[in-house]
């Protein structure tokens, strides 16, 4: 580190990390749901969605999100080229 | 008169409740009002030392709510201020011992006599806090400028909501403005933004704090106490008083400077 990182001219990162840490925990705390369960929701979606239409299931993302008071639970489900069409 | 109950919680231990409620008790007393401290934690007993009153104990909390005394009997009047009561925990007992509804009795009798009901809650989110809470007519969440204590906090606060007796109102204890001023502490904003409930106080880390309770007394009666002098104001601020949150001292001190230009000399 830079001479003026160790005196203060610098920003550390520390208090930044601790924020957004903190954000993510209590967004998974708020909503009752850790990051393991919802992976497994995650993997029950991705079934049940299996079934009716073809998916890119590896890029599937699930996430917890939160805007002023209200928590949303948030699917992003690409999905495959459709083999029907032509 | 009818008292007003604070009950003073965290969930995580450490972060200052028991420091806070004898701070604020004096600091209440000492603006001449009829005070009455409970310790909430059954089994720990520990605001009679931080108030320097455990030579006193005869009976607690438990001997009242089991009927072996008088509750005027269980009441330790402080050596400073005669308006000044603390109410100990009893400290070999079973923690079932006292009920949520004890509590609220217990407080409905002490109402007409007194201004303020301070409660200082056990840790954790069991019995004792729940006990804490029943008779509660505002809640004090007291956290550090750590994830982990924020993060009880914000469990705390959800549990009070839940129990209708929120939102409560934030304590944010052991502030180093210093560290918060180059980056490596959570702001006072950062805290209040992620919690989203009302701040009461922000006390800033303080040696003397320690240097009273060695001697069984509030830092509060210290002149030079800048955490006394936060005290002091969520006293105010209690009592209906507009006291403006200041901005806290950020120098460091003598020795933090030395040791700074130290590291700053080394390996760079």
């Amino acid at each position: 580190m830079s001479f003026f990182g160790r005196v203060g001219l610098g920003r550390n990162q520390s208090a930044d990390n601790a924020k957004e840490r903190l954000k993510l925990v209590l967004i998974h705390d708020r909503a009752g749901l850790s990051p393991g369960k919802l992976e497994a929701l995650k993997d029950d979606l991705i079934k049940v969605i299996e079934k009716h239409i073809d998916i890119n299931t590896r890029d599937v993302e699930i996430t917890l999100t939160r805007d002023r008071d209200q928590q949303r639970l948030v699917a992003d489900i690409p999905l495959l080229p459709s083999k029907g069409r032509r | 008169m009818s008292a007003q109950v604070i009950t003073i919680t965290s969930g995580k231990g450490g972060v200052g409740k028991t420091t806070a409620t004898a701070n604020l008790a004096v600091a209440l007393a000492q603006m001449n009002k009829k005070v009455v401290s409970i310790d909430g934690d059954i089994g720990l007993r520990n605001l009679d030392v931080v108030m320097g009153l455990e030579n006193r104990i005869v009976y607690d909390l438990v001997d009242v709510v089991e009927g072996r005394c008088k509750l005027r009997q269980a009441m330790i009047r402080d050596k400073r201020f005669p308006e000044l009561f603390l109410i100990p925990a009893a400290q070999t007992r079973d923690k079932t011992a006292v009920s949520p509804k004890d509590m609220v009795r217990l407080c409905d009798e002490l109402r007409p006599e007194f201004d303020w009901i301070l409660i200082d809650s056990p840790a954790g989110i069991e019995r004792g806090f729940r006990n804490a809470i029943a008779p509660a007519d505002m809640i004090l969440v007291v956290t550090n400028p750590e994830v982990s204590a924020v993060r009880d906090a914000d469990r705390i606060i959800g549990l009070i909501e839940a129990d209708q007796k929120g939102p409560g109102k934030l304590v944010i204890n052991r502030v180093k403005p210093a560290m918060v001023k180059r980056g490596d502490m959570l702001s006072t904003e950062d805290i209040v933004d992620v919690l989203a409930i009302d701040l009461i106080g922000i006390v800033p880390e303080d040696e003397t704090v320690l240097i009273a309770s060695n001697q069984g007394r509030a830092a509060v009666l210290d002149n030079r106490s800048k955490a006394g002098k936060a005290f002091t104001n969520i006293a105010l601020r209690l009592n209906g008083e507009e006291v403006p949150f200041v901005e806290l001292d950020d120098r460091d001190g003598f020795f933090d400077r030395i040791l700074k230009l130290g590291r700053a000399g080394g390996d760079s």
